[in-house]
């Protein structure tokens, strides 16, 4: 903050400076002078890609103290040339939404409540379950006695929100499960 | 598309859906271009393009027949390009029948299954032989059930065929010239018909003609953008066939500002097609195998590249092992046909809505539901909810609580009281997960580019990416199989899952690029090839654990530089061949970031575009036959004699140093089979395709098919649906009388579904969200200031809408953007719906689903839903509550005389058609 001084009075600043009429600079406080941006005070800028349509636009994700203070467009990006829309630049509120769900949760049958659970707990529960279903519901064989080596008890659904690798991932082990019913939002 | 010097835009709404990529068009526009934008209904698209086109939604492939019938009667078509580089002048069998014979059928046609035999659509063989091995056996396969599906088993490339030499006529006078044929299969799609079924006067349609004739040819391109307009209907994959008819006609496939644009809807819906979350597919459109088709690795291998084949479909045999070897490693060996038994079979479609009647008849037991919202998103969503309730467990992964992760207790069959929240059985598993900005890894996007995310920070809580937990359940599930002796366990105990992890303990994301590149095998030191029989599972359940912070991979070798490495005898491994060299170097090409991708007309140098960072597929096809650019305005890869390669602004997409007049030995398969004017590389015979003998199970020509649900005749044939639609005659599933059966009147309207700027599919990355919440708060419709007069309906207040399965209630915005068309010698009115909300207590705004709607009747080809026109009728008030809602649907389908058998008849009944 600059100290106060007669010389400071906005009126003087008109009349010393170039800002006549004073719609600019002779009429800025101290405390304006000295606003910076969150993006210019953040401790990192992370290039990324909008999340939502298939255009893929660059984002400029701006971290401070670990938490996202902005999600803006890249400039750099020569699909998108810096620009986002209503979507894109909303998807700061997409890390930050007020009901976004951080905690592991379980309906239990007949349970009208959720009730918390560990998330190691619930990736050995859906294992089991897994394991469980996969032999209740194994086909060896067709009718005719070809090999069919595989499971209609599981299925999956989703994957277009999703990144290759984690795509790659879920195509890989649900083969190897013989889990054949994989879908996304491609066939819708 | 900003090098376009016309752009049609039909069967989507891009600069409401697509607002960024919008600035192409625009762009375009300011350099000249036309735009022009066919649709329903007047949008944000139509604001901003030269000309809209009101079109009666679901009769686009009579404008394109129409289109195609002008530019040939006119001799518009590109001669040189038609005659070099299409199969127009190929020669087919004597024993194929067009609709125009069968009155709506092609030959092959079997009442019973509703399947083709395409056995009749072939090429004739040179020399008038017979085909080679056997066409019969063939013929018999491609009418099993397991055949369903192929059009998304093509989206790199055509169907195979026996054999790849064909009789051909450049003059292109035979009669049995795919040029002749096309002449006259499209006689019939006048600008009369086009004006009596899409509602589009004759003056209109001359002036698109003229447009689009005129801004192609040597010195200038055309451009289509579509989206689920048009793949969204039983005949969906045939909307977009008929428009590669016509681009290919005009020369405008493989060159700059040309093609058919797929305007896609989510982040990586194209990288979740080529790595496929899908049933029928394995990773690069290897398709997965069939019982009965594909029982060994041999018939696998020849039926996905037959012998004779030209192309790079010929090595489908490198592209398979390799695959193995990724998934199987060491276990994978010629001995044991590279672990090709580990692959499960299917026995026909297994799509999204086939397990979801599986569900209701209680056969599935297990759902993972990871970023999708069927609650609200999938076409009959209520039977989706009911569906769920018949499972024993339920996974949902997702940023918010979804609908389909609470319908247990607030859906609308809760609160009616159908499902009973103390009553349903259903285990729910919500486990919260990570944003894009919290995980690093690659989204594929419409345009094939491959982008890299890198990640920003840690998620919180219990949140995690899909990679991780995946990666985690696999380890915990292989940990619980450990020990067992079970044949069954073996796939799952030998895959491989070692992973570079993080100081955390998850996978490096850029491990698993790598395995998706591929790699060099290292084999492992002191061992043979015969590793599989003793190798102990618990031994092979214990590398699940990985180690921590590890670096290299066991038997993981250098990065292959593309799929040309990439070799049939077990020295490469890699997850997806069309991929390979997204890696090349060790270096993540997807994370390339050169601003605006560097210098050149390309811009290459950000991201990586598959296949081997090509821009422009088939792009031989922008150089003339002699390989000279077809103008200097228009040049992007050609011939360079001296240098004796090819060369230009991209990637040439054809063998480098293959000479534009070389001719192969006849019978040659594979790339060298290629000619040096077959641009079509992935084409069985080289050629862009205007008939396809196979490949499509519903016909080789885009034919004119009402929708499943539709209040006007089908004035072209007297077959009125497509006949090989997916029927569905369920209680829960009912269709609509169309024109001609009594009750056709109770669902007077024709409806379509959409997307707004605002809102992201089902909700679930916006319905959360406090600003886009704010700007689009409620469910609407669109309707027309006459069909408002009509029905009593005021704007702002509410309107219900009923359909045989459901009823939803919306705001009305009564608005001239929707016109009633006249059609068919009377008034056509058509109701827009979004469908982006739902009902539930999580979200900042809910309201109810369109998709409540809807019916489920496939596209055989593509098992996509027609969720673009169905019938409904439109009442002024609120819906009833309660079970009084259900009633009242009731008593429409009663008044409509409705049965599960309505709508569901394959052929039309002759008799009935008089009565439209």
């Amino acid at each position: 903050m600059s100290p106060i001084s007669p010389l400071e009075w906005p009126v003087l600043r008109q009349l010393r400076g170039r800002d006549a009429l004073g719609r600019g600079p002779a009429v800025t406080s101290a405390t304006t002078r000295e606003l910076t941006s969150r993006n210019a005070r953040a401790d990192r800028v992370v290039q990324s890609v909008c999340p939502y349509c298939a255009v893929g636009c660059g984002q400029r994700v701006y971290v401070t103290d670990e938490r996202v203070t902005q999600i803006e467009g890249d400039p750099d990006s020569p699909i998108s040339r810096g620009r986002l829309c209503p979507k894109g630049s909303a998807s700061e509120q997409l890390v930050n939404a007020p009901g976004r769900q951080t905690q592991v949760l379980y309906r239990a049958p007949r349970s009208t409540r959720w009730q918390p659970l560990e998330r190691d707990t619930a990736i050995d529960m859906i294992a089991r379950r897994f394991v469980q279903s996969r032999r209740r519901t194994w086909q060896d064989t067709d009718e005719q006695g070809r090999p069919l080596r595989r499971t209609m008890g599981i299925a999956s659904l989703g994957g277009a929100t999703l990144d290759n690798e984690e795509n790659y991932l879920i195509k890989k082990l649900f083969t190897a499960a013989g889990a054949i019913q994989i879908e996304n939002q491609a066939r819708i | 598309m900003a090098n376009s010097d016309c752009i049609v835009l039909q069967g989507g709404n891009m600069a409401e859906a697509h607002p960024v990529g919008f600035q192409w068009v625009a762009e375009a526009k300011a350099r000249g271009a036309t735009v022009i934008h066919i649709d329903p209904r007047f949008t944000r698209t139509s604001a901003v393009a030269d000309r809209h086109i009101p079109i009666r939604a679901g009769s686009d492939i009579v404008l394109l027949g129409a289109l195609i019938n002008h530019v040939i009667t006119h001799d518009l078509w590109f001669h040189e390009y038609v005659i070099a580089y299409t199969n127009a002048a190929t020669i087919v069998t004597e024993d194929f029948a067009d609709t125009d014979d069968l009155d709506g059928l092609f030959s092959g046609f079997d009442p019973e299954s509703g399947t083709y035999d395409s056995d009749t659509w072939e090429y004739a063989q040179a020399g008038g032989g017979e085909v080679e091995d056997a066409g019969g056996e063939k013929g018999e396969q491609s009418s099993t059930e397991g055949d369903h599906g192929p059009g998304d088993q093509l989206g790199s490339g055509g169907a195979p065929l026996e054999n790849a030499q064909v009789e051909r006529d450049e003059t292109l006078q035979h009669p049995r010239t795919v040029f002749q044929l096309l002449r006259r299969h499209y006689s019939r799609y006048t600008p009369a018909m086009v004006q009596e079924m899409c509602g589009i006067d004759a003056e209109t349609f001359a002036a698109l003609a003229e447009t689009i004739t005129s801004s192609s040819g040597r010195d200038r391109t055309t451009m289509w953008g579509y989206a689920t307009g048009w793949t969204q209907h039983t005949s969906g994959a045939q909307f977009i066939r008929a428009a590669a008819v016509l681009q290919l006609l005009l020369g405008n496939v493989g060159r700059p500002g040309g093609g058919i644009m797929a305007l896609r809807g989510h982040a990586s819906i194209q990288g979740s097609t080529d790595i496929p979350t899908l049933f029928n597919l394995l990773p690069g459109y290897l398709p997965m195998p069939v019982a009965g088709l594909h029982d060994t690795l041999a018939d696998y291998l020849d039926v996905v590249s037959g012998p004779g084949q030209k192309g790079f479909w010929g090595n489908a045999d490198a592209y398979t092992v390799s695959l193995l070897k990724a998934y199987f490693g060491e276990h994978a060996s010629a001995e044991n046909d590279w672990c090709f038994d580990h692959l499960p079979r299917l026995t026909g479609p297994h799509g999204t809505y086939q397990t979801m009647m599986e569900m209701l008849d209680g056969g599935v037991e297990g759902y993972f539901v990871v970023g999708q919202n069927p609650a609200v998103g999938s076409a009959n969503s209520r039977a989706q909810r009911l569906a769920l309730a018949q499972l024993k467990w339920l996974v949902v992964r997702d940023l918010s609580l979804i609908e389909t992760a609470t319908w247990w207790k607030d859906s609308p069959e809760v609160a009616s009281g159908e499902l009973r929240t103390e009553d349903i059985e259903t285990e729910v598993f919500f486990l919260p997960a990570a944003t894009h900005v919290e995980k690093a890894g690659s989204f594929t996007q419409t345009q094939r580019l491959l982008q890299w995310r890198h990640k920003a920070l840690d998620a919180p809580g219990d949140c995690q990416s899909e990679l991780d937990f995946y990666y985690h359940l696999g380890v915990r599930i292989r940990e619980l199989l450990a020990g067992s002796a079970d044949e069954r366990d073996r796939p799952l105990l030998e895959m491989t899952w070692d992973y570079a992890l993080d100081e955390h303990g998850d996978p490096e994301p850029e491990s698993v690029l790598k395995e998706i590149n591929g790699y060099e095998v290292v084999p492992a030191s002191g061992e043979g090839g015969d590793r599989t029989a003793g190798e102990g599972p618990g031994e092979a359940g214990d590398e699940g654990g990985g180690s921590a912070g590890s670096e290299a991979r066991e038997g993981v070798g250098r990065a292959l530089s593309g799929y040309a490495e990439l070799a049939a005898d077990g020295s490469t491994a890699c997850g997806c061949w069309i991929y390979s060299g997204v890696y090349a170097e060790e270096t993540n090409q997807a994370a390339r970031r050169t601003p605006h991708g560097g210098d050149g007309p390309a811009q290459a140098k950000w991201g990586w575009a598959w296949p081997a960072d090509r821009r422009i597929l088939y792009n031989r096809a922008s150089a003339d036959p002699d390989g000279r650019p077809w103008s200097e305005r228009k040049k992007w890869v050609w011939w360079d004699e001296e240098a004796g390669r090819w060369t230009g602004s991209d990637v040439p997409d054809f063998p480098a140093e293959l000479h534009p007049h070389h001719r192969p030995e006849p019978g040659t398969g594979g790339v060298d089979g290629l000619a040096g004017d077959d641009p079509f590389v992935m084409q069985s015979d080289g050629k862009g395709w205007l008939y396809a003998p196979k490949g499509l199970v519903d016909g080789p020509f885009p034919t004119h098919y009402e929708a499943a649900e539709s209040p006007v005749r089908n004035a072209l044939y007297t077959q009125q649906q497509n006949p090989t639609r997916m029927l569905y005659p369920r209680g829960y599933n009912l269709d609509a009388p169309s024109a001609g059966e009594a009750g056709v009147e109770v669902y007077p309207y024709v409806f379509t579904t959409y997307r707004l700027t605002e809102h992201h599919t089902a909700g679930g990355m916006s319905r959360w969200l406090p600003y886009l919440s704010e700007l689009q708060p409620e469910m609407f419709c669109e309707v027309s200031p006459a069909l408002a007069a009509e029905r009593g309906l005021t704007h702002n207040d509410w309107a219900t809408i009923v359909s045989p399965r459901a009823v939803i209630e919306a705001r009305v915005m009564v608005t001239d953007r929707m016109r009633p068309l006249r059609v068919d010698g009377r008034e056509v009115h058509q109701v827009g719906l979004p469908y982006h909300w739902g009902v539930g207590e999580e979200a900042i705004v809910t309201g109810d689903a369109a998709n409540d709607l809807l019916g489920v009747s496939l596209d055989a080809n593509t098992q996509i839903q027609e969720s673009k026109v169905a019938s409904c009728d439109v009442r002024p008030g609120r819906r009833p509550r309660g079970a009084a809602a259900e009633e009242l649907v009731a008593d429409y389908n009663r008044r409509a005389g409705v049965t599960p058998q309505t709508g569901n008849q394959r052929l039309t009944d002759p008799e009935q058609e008089g009565r439209g």
